[in-house]
């Protein structure tokens, strides 16, 4: 019996470890391909297009209405020890230092996470990356590297625009429901707001495009399974790149908070 | 001097966990030969090619092409090995995210860099030359039946002109007149380039219309391999046994008997 438990626990850690290390080749395998030629435009501005531009709607809609209840909650908060003059401070620090990456990250890995992991997955379980490798392709470099890099591109440039429209929601929500005053509120956005806050915030969002496009890549390119294959691993895509997101953000925020 | 043979396998091996599916394999495919190999379903004939193809790597063995071994080549090598292929799969692998044209014309701009407007045109030429109009190129492989998506395949398989071409289960999932308009494509397209072939396939009739020589796999051994005119007379049993389709033989199946 006991011996039966060891064993378990000895099998977990294997299989765990067996996976730590084929996702480590991976992406040692990714980044390589990121950097050498050939390089294949057309797929990476079609990728540009689909993590970024198709992604515009649901990460506005999520910045702003994230801005308005932030701003809302911070007033309530705040208006208990006579504090109400931080809301737009604290509304655009935690949106663009926190908020707007980390929760643009978690839509971009719902979106576009599960999309690559069900594309790519799809492809390996209809022969098609086999059929790229008979056709002398590589499919780390037309596959993998195209999507992975114009992950790291867009997500900052979705999260720069998803910091904008967020303020503009606690702008509204403070000046048309709680009597702020339109130009003090907008003095105090800026006036506290540092570069480093939002460039912070861009370095977090590029780190976790990266996970997001290399999970849904990983997981895709290793289904196995026909359909219920494919299922799982968008699964395990999204489920995966959540965890690696709020993982990474802790580590992230210690590393760049000075 | 005898001309070398222009695909050498010799003592592949390749097993799946305990299962043995190539078992000290050894063929060999001569310069312009058709060579159909046949087989059971799991007699390891699709594990063959995918080891040719360097999609699979066996434990044991030596794989030439053109005298070259090809087991372990660095990608680069590998990558260029396989320009002289082409390879038609069972359910044709046709990339959905490209239109017609595009997966005919895939090795010409990827591995040839072929301009795209020039290979536009081949790709037509190429879905001439399988019975496709032209007004298919701009089409969907989804919006394809399976007889137009294996003509397809066989017109991406022989765009590059290579000099090599493989064929995995051509026929399985057609019509009858479907299967014999796919052995005479190939027939006629093979002969019309003068490559070597190598084709998988259970299907008798369609083994003997495309072969010039023909071999019988079982558990992953070359059992008989001889003219394609000679199968019917040779007497060897297991070739008698596979072409009667009969359960009682030398040919064992993984089942339980009625």
């Amino acid at each position: 019996m006991e011996w039966n438990f060891l064993a378990a626990i000895g099998r977990v850690a294997l299989r765990f470890l067996a996976a730590v290390g084929h996702l480590s080749l991976f992406t040692v395998q990714t980044v390589r391909h990121i950097f050498l030629p050939p390089f294949y435009l057309r797929i990476f501005l079609r990728q540009l297009m689909n993590i970024g531009y198709y992604s515009l709607p649901v990460v506005g809609m999520t910045a702003l209405f994230t801005g308005m209840v932030l701003a809302l909650q911070i007033y309530v908060g705040s208006s208990r020890f006579n504090a109400e003059s931080a809301v737009a401070t604290i509304v655009v620090i935690g949106l663009t230092r926190e908020l707007a990456p980390v929760l643009s990250g978690l839509m971009i890995a719902g979106r576009v996470g599960a999309a690559i992991a069900a594309e790519i997955g799809t492809m390996r379980v209809t022969e098609q990356i086999d059929a790229l490798v008979t056709l002398s392709t590589n499919p780390f470099k037309y596959l993998v590297a195209p999507r992975v890099l114009a992950g790291m591109i867009t997500l900052p440039l979705l999260v720069l625009i998803a910091d904008i429209i967020g303020v503009s929601g606690g702008y509204l929500v403070a000046t048309e429901s709680l009597g702020f005053n339109p130009s003090s509120y907008i003095k105090n956005t800026f006036d506290f707001l540092e570069a480093r806050d939002v460039i912070s915030g861009l370095i977090k969002s590029s780190v976790f495009g990266f996970i997001v496009c290399l999970m849904g890549c990983y997981h895709g390119f290793n289904s196995t399974g026909g359909a219920q294959g494919v299922g799982r691993a968008t699964t395990n895509a999204v489920v995966s790149s959540f965890i690696l997101i709020l993982i990474s953000d802790y580590f992230l925020t210690v590393m760049l908070l000075d | 001097m005898s001309k070398p043979p222009k695909i050498s396998l010799k003592n592949v091996h390749k097993s799946f966990g305990k299962k043995h599916v190539l078992n000290g394999l050894s063929l060999d495919i001569m310069e312009g030969e058709s060579l159909v190999v046949i087989g059971g379903s799991g007699t390891g004939k699709s594990v063959m090619l995918k080891c040719i193809l360097g999609l699979i790597t066996p434990e044991s063995g030596e794989i030439f092409i053109d005298g070259q071994q090809v087991i372990g080549l660095p990608q680069a090598e590998r990558e260029k090995s396989l320009r002289k292929t082409g390879m038609l799969f069972q359910y044709a692998a046709l990339f959905d995210s490209l239109p017609v044209w595009e997966n005919v014309a895939f090795g010409l701009i990827q591995a040839q860099g072929m301009a795209r407007t020039k290979a536009r045109e081949k790709a037509i030429e190429m879905l001439s030359l399988v019975g496709l109009e032209a007004d298919m190129a701009d089409r969907n492989p989804a919006e394809l039946s399976m007889g137009m998506q294996k003509r397809v395949g066989l017109a991406r398989a022989i765009a590059t002109h290579p000099e090599i071409i493989f064929f995995d289960e051509p026929t399985t999932g057609l019509d009858p007149i479907m299967g014999d308009v796919i052995d005479t494509l190939i027939r006629d397209c093979t002969r019309h380039l003068g490559a070597t072939t190598l084709t998988i396939s259970h299907d008798m009739e369609s083994a003997q219309k495309i072969a010039d020589r023909i071999a019988l796999i079982y558990k992953g051994e070359v059992v008989w391999n001889g003219p394609a005119n000679e199968i019917e007379t040779c007497g060897n049993p297991y070739v008698e046994q596979f072409i009667r389709g009969d359960l009682d033989g030398p040919i064992e199946l993984d089942i339980l008997k009625p």
